[in-house]
């Protein structure tokens, strides 16, 4: 017999084997620490990890984990996402019927549109604790700015893909978002209009052409929103997302307190002293090298293989927000409200939570609480890392000193000032109740929404001046924004009545 | 080296900056190519032209809200005048009752005349054309705005 035959006969005896090992290159799992590396970076979906990570990053209290947590969440709606569109018909008369069949008929149907709500929310949740949790651990400084930025970009499209998303059903609840949402784009013609320019440079119009494709809301301003949500954003924040992370890597791991330089240093978990060379002196290997490696002038790394550390802490916190995903959706239902009605919106006509806080300013004004606020406060984050610049509290929560108190002092002073202004506006108006025809300049620059950031702008330099120190008046402007949004949120959630008045409680909504 | 006397650029670095500069106008030029496709070059959407029936229908002193058309119809003893129902805050449709209009979205208020009383909204809501159809019914033009006060006579 020739020798291919033979050959081909031994190749067939052996392919399951060969065909294990292509696809488990390993074929085990990982023993020593060079295969665990090896498993790491010879994978596309680990290699973005590092192979070793420090242990202080994989504190639980540290990041909580709800940066994996959000990432989760997003691969959650990215899947029932794509099963959804099998049904889904992005047409303004088959749209809320078949929302109504995947509820109804679809096996799983209503199951997987409830995941994918409960996953959206608990992403626009966990993207704003996230950001809460990287300010308080300082974990935005140097050289971690640009991270930050991108971590704002990433909150945006996130919103936008919530914002987007509702809008689908075509039922009151998106048609009016959609107008309203459109009419905000519009929105720069309050100004325009009130200096009477709006002839030559209509900005806003263009948004809300731009927006709808047409002057009304139609079956062009469906499909447009529909390729924003199904395409446009998410590969937007694929892309940001894996700069995101790709960032975490090159500013050298998550921000962590630094290891200590010389002295005593934690080592197998004991305390050892860290050999300090004395200059003039000349050592021998002997001298350098104790224990499994050199510790030389400074503590141990403190560093643990990624796999299997850090994957399980990674596979653990996916599992959590898949599981509480899942319980959610087992008992709640997405809401899916009336057919769109032209003709009359619900009363009052409330967005998803997550907006209400916006909501609440846009009723003072349209211009200044839909945009200019808005674009403010997105600023005002994103300079945050570039005028703190001084290190320390890395990756402690409160860890500059006197930080704490600042804290504390901001969320009262925040927390009496938004309360005040709510008060003061719901029991005596606002500035036409009190001089009626005022011009519409007056309301645009001056109202509850505008002065809350004056305010707060103030209060930060405030701190700035008393304290001496750029980090506690970011710390007072931060605890500000948190304190205001939650406020905000909360009181055109519970509060806020028909034609947008004021109740104490739902129950006492009249009755029609 | 003096102002007369500038210093040699190289035919290397004009010609590369020259074909950095070709680049960017080209990729300026796509970009804008690109964002005009979204920006609608025909706006379409439904005549805003209604016919409301014979004048005799409406009896002097009645107000009138046709939901379908967004804008409630007046008749007083100098005319007719119709007023839109859409919120020039965030198009909302605004509720009629006899103290004004109230918008449900965002709690704007206006008088019977749609002059802003309260809240956010930042004009009067717009009074809109009225007039005959061939047949003799009333017709209004919910595109064009009047000026307040304006009244048609039949």
């Amino acid at each position: 017999m020739a020798t291919a035959p033979r050959e081909f006969i031994e190749n067939l005896r052996h392919l399951p084997q060969t065909v294990k090992d292509a696809w488990f290159r390993l074929g085990k799992a990982p023993e020593s620490e060079r295969e665990e590396s090896q498993a790491t970076f010879h994978n596309l979906f680990l290699h973005i990890h590092s192979v070793r990570v420090h242990v202080r990053t994989l504190k639980p209290t540290l990041t909580l984990g709800l940066g994996i947590m959000a990432t989760s969440a997003f691969l959650i709606t990215v899947i029932t996402g794509a099963l959804l569109m099998v049904y889904y018909k992005p047409s303004t008369d088959l749209a809320y019927q078949s929302i109504k069949d995947i509820h109804f008929t679809v096996s799983t149907g209503r199951f997987m549109r409830n995941i994918h709500r409960w996953a959206a929310q608990l992403m626009v949740l966990a993207v704003l604790l996230h950001m809460a949790r990287v300010f308080f651990t300082s974990s935005y400084k140097k050289p971690r700015e640009f991270n930050w930025v991108v971590g704002l970009g990433l909150l945006v499209m996130t919103l936008a893909l919530s914002f987007t998303g509702y809008l689908l059903p075509w039922d009151q609840l998106a048609y009016w978002a959609i107008t309203i949402g459109s009419n905000i784009a519009n929105s720069p013609r309050e100004l325009t209009d009130a200096i009477g320019v709006t002839t030559w440079m209509d900005p806003g119009g263009f948004q809300k052409r731009l927006l709808l494709g047409a002057n009304f809301v139609g079956q062009d301003a469906l499909i447009r929103f529909y390729v924003l949500h199904v395409f446009v954003l998410p590969a937007a924040l694929v892309v940001l997302l894996s700069v995101h992370f790709w960032r975490i890597r090159k500013d050298g791991g998550m921000a962590r307190p630094e290891d200590p330089m010389g002295g005593l240093a934690e080592w197998g978990g004991e305390l050892k002293p860290v050999f300090e060379p004395v200059a003039t002196k000349t050592y021998g290997l002997m001298a350098l090298v104790r224990g499994k490696r050199a510790t030389v002038n400074r503590g141990p790394e403190n560093t643990v293989m990624s796999w299997p550390h850090l994957f399980w802490a990674e596979l653990a916190v996916f599992m959590v927000t898949v599981a509480v995903t899942l319980i959610l959706s087992y008992y709640s239902d997405a809401p899916l409200k009336e057919l769109a009605n032209p003709a009359i919106p619900e009363n009052p006509a409330k967005a998803p939570w997550y907006f209400l806080g916006l909501q609440e300013l846009v009723s003072y004004s349209a211009f200044m609480g839909g945009l200019l606020i808005p674009v403010i406060v997105l600023f005002g984050l994103a300079l945050i890392p570039f005028l703190d610049r001084r290190p320390g509290g890395e990756g402690r929560w409160f860890g500059t000193p006197g930080e704490r108190p600042v804290a504390v002092k901001s969320l009262f002073f925040s927390l009496a000032v938004t309360v005040g202004m709510l008060a003061l506006t719901v029991n005596y108006g606002w500035l036409r109740n009190w001089f009626p025809g005022i011009h519409q300049l007056w309301i645009i620059l001056i109202n509850p929404g505008s002065l809350l950031v004056l305010i707060f702008a103030a209060w930060s330099l405030y701190v700035l001046q008393r304290q001496d120190s750029v980090r506690h008046a970011a710390v007072g402007l931060f605890i500000c924004f948190l304190v205001s949004f939650t406020i905000l949120t909360y009181f055109a959630t519970v509060h806020r009545g028909p034609n947008w008045k004021f109740f104490w409680w739902p129950s006492q909504w009249p009755v029609h | 080296m003096s102002r007369l006397d500038p210093p040699r650029v190289s035919r290397r670095s004009l010609l590369s900056l020259a074909s950095m500069g070709s680049f960017i106008a080209a990729l300026g030029t796509a970009l804008a190519g690109i964002l005009r496709l979204p920006n609608p070059a025909v706006l379409p959407g439904p005549v805003r032209r209604f016919k409301l029936g014979s004048p005799d229908e409406f009896a002097v002193g009645s107000e009138t809200v046709l939901a379908e058309e967004g804008l409630v119809l007046f008749r007083d003893n100098d005319g007719f005048y119709a007023v839109s129902a859409v919120c020039t805050h965030l198009g909302c449709t605004v509720a009629w009752s006899k103290d004004g209009f109230a918008c449900p979205c965002h709690g704007s208020k206006f008088d019977s005349a749609g002059r802003v009383v309260a809240g956010p909204a930042p004009r009067p809501l717009p009074w809109l054309e009225l007039a005959r159809a061939a047949d003799g019914q009333l017709i209004v033009n919910a595109d064009n705005e009047v000026p307040e006060g304006t009244r048609y006579r039949v």
